[in-house]
């Protein structure tokens, strides 16, 4: 058994506590010593527990004490440990180290050092409590715990207004999501009388599709708040005012795939009502394609990553909704390795240029930063799909399943790899734009430019190699693989993942695969050819087709129709609201008022003349007796003490001879 | 066998000596010493009772006396403390601030 | 036998609580004071409760005794004249406690007492000692009294501890 799996979440949260109590004071500059130590624990604790899950075939469900009890409502804060959170807390411990180790370069000088360790702290605490909780009550304390860290790192900078909305606006959009997760939880406890997954999933059978639907309808409300899809997706590119570090961690490694583990976790749930799933593959693949189609034209390198994050979660909602949960949670894993990469190497190149981050201004940095550069291109290579980069095999699981499972469709795997090729132009339009062609540097920034220190490349380095080798583990039988961690998750996700179809063919599976990988290299020469061999031609088709320019740039004008069907109309509720308040109610208020005073001047001059003599006449009567009274307060505690054994001295007398 | 009058009015006698000695002395910490005597007077009381009842719950009642009169000795010679620190004097008769 | 010491101890503490009240010098007050609470703790052996002189000998006569020795170590004082005409109270006081004796020894000389059944009961007591006794009853039938106790206690402490720390310069 791995009864040491609280040790975990522990380190982390010593690690937030003795920083939030003696960063401020003590430690300061010292502040990663306890922040990255309690994270390195953790991961040491957690490949142990990976261990006995993968060999030892450990695991099961480890209940550290009763949480709640009382009449109906039972708890537990328990910790379920099989081969999905094993795989969880691998990606977050392991990602979340490295991080860790790049935020001490990367944050060194802040004035929020210490407080910025422990939010991450916090972070690392809250995210391994919601990947290793044992019932969904547990999950949700993790699930607020992250987003209120999110929240905390977005607006590190709260300084800044933009930083300050932007983590109020994530805060508000979540909670939306929540909302729905929470109904979600009310249902299944309402039906299942538990919270806990075991239960749940094993007395799964007596929901009737309907109930089936709307519980896992509500849950995915909340995994879409979460992990930023249509319609909530918008709090997400904001969030990229936070430092670059956190977008790494929370942005787009851990937090935000929440969701999806989430989904994944549920499967069984999900696996019951297949209008649930058609709802969960459609917004995941309209949300890869949409997002992905913004990120084609963002001019900040931030801002096209967020786009690419919730194309790439697009992607893994795909693969939950074609009931290849397996494939999810392997790209999940993927995505943390290169998509960190990729945030850390944006930061590094933010950190080189002083924190300049529109790629107008950017341009041939390659010579300059040689190992962000090469770490760079190895991440750009692996989220493009080309082999043998880990993306490849994840995304490419998921297309073949997206066509060939019984859920999946034509159409869906259309989308997937439209969403492919937009994908490999916008990361490779990217790299050409910040680290080739011609330098557009700002001058009194350009002679500053340097590579970042060794505590930020070498995390670089580690994600690279991650993300060259992490998609091994998945290579498919079609390509003479053993996809071991498709079998090594079927042991949990058996349930859901679908039975070989014998129906396809493996030609087809490798005929579909060439025409992803070729669609992945027009997208790259797309961009070569647009940005490097004729730099004029994207001015020239963005005059041509004004209006798809335009759309995409403004990002659709999404947040602007928020603006103007949700934020607006609430607004005028509100002005007609306080109109009404204004002229009715307080018009009532105000005729009230004058009657009021008018009546009242009538009363005052009866007052002063009858009542006032009475009471004028009556205080001088007091105030020429307490005079002589004054004189019995003497002050002295003598006197009083006296006087009290004087009164017990009348009382026993009283009792002596009158009773 | 003495009887139990002795016992209570051994009690009294303490308890009114003590009285007198917070009523005439002028130092707080005499003061406080007679308070102690007077609950001295009256534990003797309840034990007394209970050893002619044979029931310890007058026991239990002293030891809760005790208890509270250690409480009152910190915070009652912790008060002269800080009063003698403001008013360099620990004299009842010197302190009039009840009379405002 | 129990005559002789229950008179002796019971003069002895007399004699000790008057000194305490009369002597000038606050330091012989302090000292009689302690004999006090012995010849007082004697008085209990006198009535069978071991724990309680044993607790009146450890917390009064060592505890307390100590925190008003030190005390008056702290505070340097003598007593002052007579300021103020209402402190003469001194007469009146002492007239008001011996009526207030008399009046006392009255009821007691009134009062029925019912039969002594001292030594017959207390089996318990016999068969576990005392402190077994007092300590079973306090942990169970007066444990919220005991808690409330200790509250207090703790309350007293910090108390303390605020008035007396001196007040740090700024």
């Amino acid at each position: 058994m791995v009864d040491y799996v609280w040790l975990i979440p522990f380190f982390p949260a010593v690690g937030f506590v003795i920083n939030g109590l003696l960063g401020r004071k003590y430690i300061k500059d010292r502040s990663h010593y306890p922040g990255v130590i309690s994270v390195g624990l953790s991961l040491l604790v957690a490949i142990l527990v990976f261990w006995e899950v993968a060999f030892g075939r450990g695991g099961g469900d480890v209940v550290l004490y009763q949480w709640i009890i009382g009449t109906g409502l039972e708890a537990n804060v328990g910790f379920l440990i099989d081969p999905l959170s094993a795989v969880m807390i691998m990606v977050v411990c392991g990602v979340g180290f490295l991080i860790h180790v790049y935020s001490i370069g990367y944050m060194h000088g802040d004035g929020g050092y210490y407080r910025f360790f422990a939010y991450l702290n916090l972070f690392m605490f809250s995210m391994l409590i919601l990947v290793l909780a044992d019932n969904y009550l547990l999950m949700f304390v993790g699930w607020e715990g992250v987003g209120l860290c999110s929240y905390l790192l977005i607006g590190f900078w709260f300084q800044k207004k933009s930083a300050a909305d932007a983590g109020k606006k994530a805060f508000v959009v979540n909670r939306i999501g929540d909302a729905g997760f929470l109904l979600g939880l009310f249902l299944i406890y309402s039906l299942f009388g538990t919270f806990n997954f075991i239960p749940v999933f094993e007395n799964a059978h007596i929901l009737t599709a309907a109930t089936a639907t709307i519980i896992t309808l509500c849950l995915f409300v909340g995994a879409v708040g979460k992990s930023a899809q249509i319609p909530l997706y918008v709090w997400l590119p904001d969030a990229m005012e936070g430092p670059t570090p956190v977008s790494a961690l929370i942005h787009a490694a851990t937090m935000v795939t929440a969701g999806v583990y989430m989904v994944a976790r549920s499967h069984v749930l999900y696996s019951l009502s297949p209008y649930s799933m058609a709802v969960v593959a459609l917004v995941g693949a309209f949300t890869a394609i949409f997002s992905a189609s913004i990120g084609l034209t963002q001019n900040d390198i931030k801002r096209v990553l967020a786009y690419s994050t919730v194309s790439q979660l697009g992607y893994m909602f795909l693969a939950c909704g074609v009931g290849a949960f397996g494939a999810a949670i392997f790209h999940l894993m993927t995505h943390a390795f290169f998509k960190a990469l990729l945030f850390l190497g944006s930061g590094s190149v933010i950190h080189a240029l002083q924190g300049e981050q529109d790629m107008r201004k950017m341009g041939a940095l390659k010579p300059h930063t040689p190992r962000t550069y090469w770490t760079f291109l190895i991440a750009s290579l692996a989220i493009a799909g080309i082999p043998p980069f880990a993306g490849f095999f994840s995304k490419d699981e998921i297309l073949w399943q997206a066509f060939s499972s019984p859920h999946g469709s034509l159409w869906l795997w259309l989308m997937g790899v439209a969403a492919a090729g937009m994908t490999a132009f916008y990361m490779f339009r990217l790299i050409f734009l910040t680290f080739h062609g011609s330098s557009r540097v700002e001058p009194e920034v350009a002679h500053h430019i340097h590579e970042s220190p060794n505590n930020m490349t070498i995390p670089l380095i580690i994600l690279a190699f991650l993300s060259v080798v992490g998609g091994w583990v998945g290579i498919p039988e079609a390509l003479g693989g053993s996809n071991q961690i498709h079998h090594f998750l079927a042991r949990v996700l058996e349930h859901g993942a679908h039975p070989d179809p014998p129906i396809h063919s493996t030609s087809l599976e490798f005929l579909l695969m060439l025409i992803s990988i070729l669609v992945a290299a027009t997208g790259i020469f797309l961009a070569y050819h647009m940005y490097i061999r004729r730099p004029e031609l994207p001015a020239r088709l963005a005059g041509r087709f004004p209006g798809i320019y335009q759309a995409l740039l403004n990002k659709y004008w999404v947040d602007e129709l928020y603006q103007y069907f949700v934020v607006n109309p609430i607004k005028r509720g509100m002005r007609f609201l306080w109109d009404l308040d204004n002229y009715i109610v307080d018009g009532a208020v105000n005729g009230t008022g004058f009657i009021t005073v008018l009546n009242s001047r009538l009363s005052g001059i009866f007052d002063l003349y009858t009542v006032d003599g009475a009471v004028n006449s009556m205080s001088t009567l007091f105030n020429n007796g307490a005079r002589g009274f004054r004189r019995l307060h003497t002050g002295l505690v003598h006197n009083y003490a006296l006087a009290m054994v004087f009164g017990i001295f009348i009382f026993v007398s009283l009792y002596l001879f009158f009773i | 066998m003495i009887p139990i009058s002795h016992y209570l009015t051994l009690g009294a006698i303490i308890f009114i000596i003590g009285s007198i000695g917070v009523l005439t002395r002028k130092n707080a910490i005499i003061i406080l010493m007679s308070i102690e005597l007077m609950l001295n007077g009256v534990n003797i009381t309840l034990v007394a009772f209970s050893y002619h009842l044979a029931d310890l719950t007058g026991q239990i009642f002293a030891i809760f006396v005790v208890a509270v009169a250690a409480g009152e000795a910190a915070v009652g010679l912790a008060i002269i403390i800080a009063l003698f620190r403001c008013r360099a004097t620990v004299n009842v008769d010197e302190i009039q601030l009840l009379k405002w | 036998m129990h005559q002789i010491f229950f008179w002796g101890f019971a003069l002895l503490a007399v004699f000790s609580a008057l000194m305490v009240i009369t002597r000038r010098n606050v330091v012989h007050s302090a000292l009689f004071l302690i004999s006090t609470f012995f010849w007082v703790a004697a008085i209990y052996i006198l009535l069978e409760a071991e724990l309680l002189a044993a607790i009146q000998i450890l917390v009064y006569a060592g505890a307390i005794m100590v925190l008003i020795v030190f005390t008056i170590l702290l505070i340097h004082v003598e007593e002052t004249k007579i300021i103020n005409p209402w402190q003469r109270q001194r007469p009146i006081a002492i007239l008001l406690g011996v009526f207030l004796l008399g009046e006392i020894f009255l009821i007691l000389s009134r009062a029925l007492f019912p039969e002594s059944i001292a030594g017959t009961a207390l089996q318990q007591v016999a068969q576990e000692g005392n402190t077994e006794a007092v300590g079973k009853l306090l942990y169970t039938k007066y444990l919220f009294p005991f808690e409330v106790a200790s509250i207090l206690l703790l309350a007293a402490m910090i108390g303390a501890i605020v008035m007396a720390k001196r007040e740090i310069e700024k």
